[in-house]
């Protein structure tokens, strides 16, 4: 018999009867349960509810927290917190209302947009609430207004407090700003502390230390008559400031590092070895955070995405670069280290090398090359030749290891958000791409070409845990914070990542003082910045390829366009005995790391080891921005006035979001 | 007749229709007069009853025809939400068509109860075991997908559209039962997988004078709002709940409240005994139907327009937790309005393109 199912109509019509059926009375009962509910609030409980209706009288209103300040060590001020005026009308209070407004428009700038606005908020709110007509008052407009307010009733001046960078561009890649919040970020914050706070940090130390600097936010809870006038505050929890950040950055050494560094693109990190402290962090061109408070309108912020000198990318902390030579100093290392390995013995060096049986010419960068070179002389000289064979020698996998704790390739754990990491290439990366590694990829990196990438704050990371024979101290912009009101601060403590094991503690020693010869003596490529040193440096320059050059070509830095030109390295710490700073220069397309970058770490190194005073005439310039810039800190009270700062649209009594959010 | 001519069930559009002219009355005052929020309100209500006139025309044949894929591009768009769908307050919900913004999770309000009935009506009813199986996959798949943007209130909805198919299709009691036990004891699982907001919303519920100004704000306001209103209310455009803005989201999800508070327990009466009078033409629409499909689909459809009632009747008053359902046709801004209204337009097609017209 075939088994094909009949649809027995009958019984399916009376099956479905019988659902639907049950369906309705579930609907009555239902229904019933709620009428019950509302049976009982509007006529059981009605006294209570309509009681609580008449005394529902008590609103939260809440209190932004004042964002904490942010410092260089000495007290300068990075970033602060300016009144800004708002010009406020209680409608009731106001006799003739286009009068007021007319009156008004001669004495502050009204445009339509801000009258339409008005208009329509007079509509729709209670007549007795102040009703906000122009934000962003000028100085002067804010004076005007004052002047004649006991002349105008209704009329409120409101100040609110807003971020304000007085140095303007000066650090602004390790400052950041703050900008308002946006739904992505309206997401991930815990929205009840973002009560009545319109702002977060976006970047830079704003960004990476924003718990600190946003304060809790306090309440009022203000009792009103049954038509919503406020008639007195009940209860008042205070907002507790945020901290005060104090960075390990030296406002005038910025200013100079950045003076220094003048038009062109490049980066300089400069670090204390023993404390990690970060006391110059610049990346130039650099650009005027404050248009980013309130939002930077587009034609502007399309003008910084579009410059081609890039002036929003942070290259201290996201650019990342071929090390050049200055790779050597770790190389060389590296090779003092392997066993076997004869530092004294001599290598020629004809101006190239070749790898067996292949006619490719690696060149040096002196075309005659340097005759017979060993490890010192091809430090100081920074021969080429001698480590393409040191390179083919040690083999990628032990320059790879041994690079590695020297914070290549990896974070250095600076605080500061979204740190790039560099490159440091080993076949299995490679592999990890599908491509091949081929034996000239090591050849390069024996000069820090090729694949190898490292970020500004990685070398100056590199070149402090030499400095500190062999201890990692982690990079540190915060030095220290303190509570705005009872000034109990907080030191923060060097961190250290790790000691490198060494076979031998000497080979150090050995390659601090070829290090040290670079500088010091005539054939070393930094002598230029030694020769009249009252202290030792260590340092290694490099100079690192932008455009690879033919086999037969040779390259010319005057007819090379200027962006396909080398990029300036120079790494560096003094005094070589005990250290004091380490100092990181890239200049892009700068030509030689001896001429364009080592004299920029020089001043820095003179600044930090010898005083201000030692510094060229520069420095004066730089001291008088710093001191000539307003310091918040003696203004007239600043959290005083924050407290009247919430302005009406800011007095959200819940956080209307919630009930879209579906459970 | 006009609107016989039109394919229009008349009871159901005359009760729509007043419905519908309370709602902007009630929308005028919960949105403190506000005539922008007003006329938009206007006309989202025109352009549903547009569309629910547009697909009254079309035969339930042809509706059961498209069935699967109104389901296919449903699920397709919910796919293509999670990929490039716009973020806003939190979820993951909206495609951006340029001009407008849109909810895939609203057609699947449609989608699955079509889908079900299609795939149910194809065999003898009640289900075999296996199609009960099919079927199930069939709700959870898209119930899965919204649930991930996150969106819990719009997923169980979606979850009941297709429960309640089911239900009417007949599915044997002792597979209700194994369900509801399972579902007893999974539940402890279930708490853990909710966020945490989520959970306090359904804690609250049990006391929501623990954090009166927190997650029980909103509760504690409604239900001074609807009790304060007594037997006979304060008078249109009297809601002091709504005007002094104790209350939040006056105009959307608790409009009921305003409504209560200003029309009294009278008011209130008057407005439930609409919306049940129209859930039960819905019903009967489903007891006349004439074929397995129509049926199911009338009968599914009429459910969950009671359940978005209740569910925000209930949570307005204080006995669900919140979970932002807004009560249809009078809330503002509903991006649901279209798909409602299809929903009655598809009601209407089934009762006016029935074969044999008994007199």
């Amino acid at each position: 018999m075939l088994n094909i199912p009949i649809k027995d109509y009958f019984r399916e019509t009376r099956l479905f009867n019988s659902r639907l059926s049950i369906a309705a009375v579930g609907v009555l009962i239902l229904t019933l349960i709620l009428l019950v509910r509302l049976v009982y609030l509007q006529i059981v409980s009605y006294r209570h509810y309509a009681t609580l209706s008449q005394t529902n009288r008590i609103k939260p209103i809440p209190i932004p927290p004042v964002r904490g300040l942010i410092l260089d060590r000495n007290g300068v001020v990075l970033a602060q917190n300016f009144p800004v005026y708002t010009l406020e009308i209680v409608p009731e209070q106001v006799d003739d209302m286009d009068a007021l407004l007319e009156e008004l428009g001669e004495i502050v700038r009204l445009n339509k947009a801000d009258l339409t606005n008005f208009r329509k908020q007079l509509r729709k709110r209670p007549r007795f609430e102040n009703l906000t007509l122009r934000t962003h008052l000028t100085e002067e407009e804010a004076a005007r207004v004052a002047i004649k307010r006991p002349f105008l009733n209704g009329v409120e001046l409101q100040a609110r407090l807003q971020r304000h960078y007085p140095l303007g561009n000066v650090g602004v890649h390790a400052v950041g700003y703050v900008g308002r919040i946006n739904e992505q970020e309206m997401e991930r914050i815990d929205k009840s502390a973002y009560r009545g706070t319109r702002h977060i940090g976006k970047l830079g130390v704003e960004a990476s230390y924003e718990k600190l600097l946003l304060g809790r936010v306090g309440f009022e809870k203000v009792e009103t008559n049954a038509y919503g006038r406020a008639l007195r505050v009940i209860e008042r929890i205070a907002p507790i400031a945020g901290k005060n950040l104090y960075l390990n950055i030296d406002a005038r050494l910025q200013v100079l590092a950045e003076r220094e560094l003048g038009k062109r693109r490049g980066a300089v990190v400069a670090m204390e070895p023993a404390t990690g402290a970060i006391v110059a962090f610049v990346s130039t061109p650099t650009y005027d955070p404050n248009p980013f408070v309130n939002g930077i309108d587009a034609n502007s912020y399309r003008a910084l995405l579009e410059d081609p000198d890039k002036p929003l990318i942070n290259r201290a902390l996201n650019g990342q670069y071929a090390p050049g030579s200055t790779i050597k100093a770790f190389l060389g290392l590296a090779a003092l280290e392997t066993d076997g390995f004869d530092a004294g013995k001599q290598i020629f060096c004809p101006g190239w090398f070749s790898l067996p049986g292949s006619r490719h010419r690696f060149r040096d960068w002196k075309k005659g090359g340097h005759g017979a070179v060993d490890l010192h002389d091809a430090v100081v000289q920074s021969c080429d030749v001698y480590f393409y064979q040191l390179a083919v020698t040690l083999g990628i996998d032990v320059i790879k290891n041994f690079l590695a704790p020297f914070g290549f390739g990896s974070k250095t754990g600076v605080d500061l958000i979204g740190e790039s990491v560099g490159i440091l290439p080993s076949p299995e990366w490679r592999a990890s791409r599908g491509q091949p590694w081929y034996p000239g990829d090591t050849v390069v990196t024996g000069i820090g070409q090729g694949p190898i990438l490292v970020t500004p704050l990685q070398l100056v990371y590199a070149m402090s845990t030499l400095a500190n024979r062999g201890v990692g101290i982690k990079p540190r912009l915060l030095r220290a914070y303190e509570d705005a009101k009872t000034k109990d601060s907080r030191t923060m403590v060097p961190e250290t990542n790790n000691e490198i094991p060494m076979d031998d503690k000497r080979n150090l020693e050995t390659m601090i003082h070829h290090l040290e010869s670079v500088v010091h003596t005539k054939k070393g490529t930094g002598y230029g910045i030694g020769y009249n040193a009252p202290y030792r440096i260590a340092g290694k320059t490099g100079t690192s390829q932008v455009k690879s050059i033919g086999q037969t070509e040779v390259y010319d830095e005057k007819k090379t366009p200027e962006r396909l030109r080398d990029h300036a390295l120079f790494i560096s710490f003094a005094p070589v005995d005990s250290p004091k700073i380490a100092v990181a220069v890239i200049v892009e397309n700068g030509g030689h790391g001896s001429s364009t970058a080592a004299p920029i770490a020089r001043k820095v190194m003179d600044y930090v080891i010898l005083g201000e005073a030692a510094v060229d005439g520069k420095r004066k310039q730089a001291k008088r921005k710093v001191e000539t810039a307003p310091e918040t800190r003696e203004a007239p009270n600043p959290n005083g006035e924050a407290e009247t700062a919430a302005t009406s649209d800011e007095q959200m009594v819940v956080n209307s979001d919630d009930t879209d959010e579906n459970l | 007749m006009l609107l016989e001519r039109l394919h229009l069930d008349k009871t159901l559009f005359l009760a729509l229709l007043v419905l519908a002219g309370l709602s902007v009355v009630i929308l005028y005052s919960a949105s403190a007069k506000d005539m922008t929020a007003t006329s938009g309100h206007f006309l989202r209500l025109l352009i549903g009853f547009g569309a629910m006139i547009l697909i009254a025309q079309v035969p339930p044949e042809h509706l059961e025809r498209w069935s699967p894929y109104v389901f296919g591009a449903g699920l397709l768009l919910l796919l293509a939400v999670s990929v490039f769908g716009v973020v806003s307050k939190g979820a993951q919900r909206w495609l951006d068509l340029g001009i407008v913004k849109f909810q895939p999770s609203e057609i699947m309000k449609l989608g699955v109860p079509m889908m079900l009935a299609w795939f149910l009506a194809r065999a003898s009813l009640p289900p075999r075991l296996l199609n009960i199986a099919i079927a199930i996959v069939i709700v959870l798949v898209p119930v899965f997908l919204i649930v991930k943007q996150p969106d819990l209130g719009t997923a169980l909805l979606v979850l009941f559209s297709g429960v309640f198919v089911l239900f009417l299709s007949g599915i044997r009691w002792r597979i209700i039962l194994a369900t509801l036990v399972l579902l007893g004891a999974s539940a402890p699982i279930l708490w853990n997988f909710l966020y945490e907001y989520q959970r306090t919303r359904i804690l609250t519920l049990f006391n929501p004078e623990a954090d009166p100004l927190g997650t029980g704000y909103h509760t504690i306001q409604s239900m001074i709002a609807i009790g304060s209103g007594g037997l006979y209310g304060k008078g249109w455009l009297n809601s002091s709940q709504a005007y002094l803005e104790y209350l939040p989201e006056s105009a959307t999800d608790f409009i009921f409240a305003v409504f209560a508070e200003e029309f009294g327990l009278i008011g209130i009466l008057l407005v439930v005994a609409l919306y049940v009078f129209i859930v039960f033409r819905g019903m009967m629409i489903a007891f006349y139907a004439q074929d397995a499909y129509t049926r199911l689909l009338a009968g599914g459809l009429s459910l969950i327009f009671f359940l978005h009632f209740f569910v925000n009747i209930g949570m307005v008053t204080g006995i669900l937790p919140i979970v932002g359902v807004p009560l249809p046709m009078m809330s503002y801004g509903g991006s649901s309005m279209v798909m409602l209204m299809a929903a009655f337009g598809i009601l209407m097609s089934i009762h006016t393109h029935r074969k044999i017209v008994e007199h």
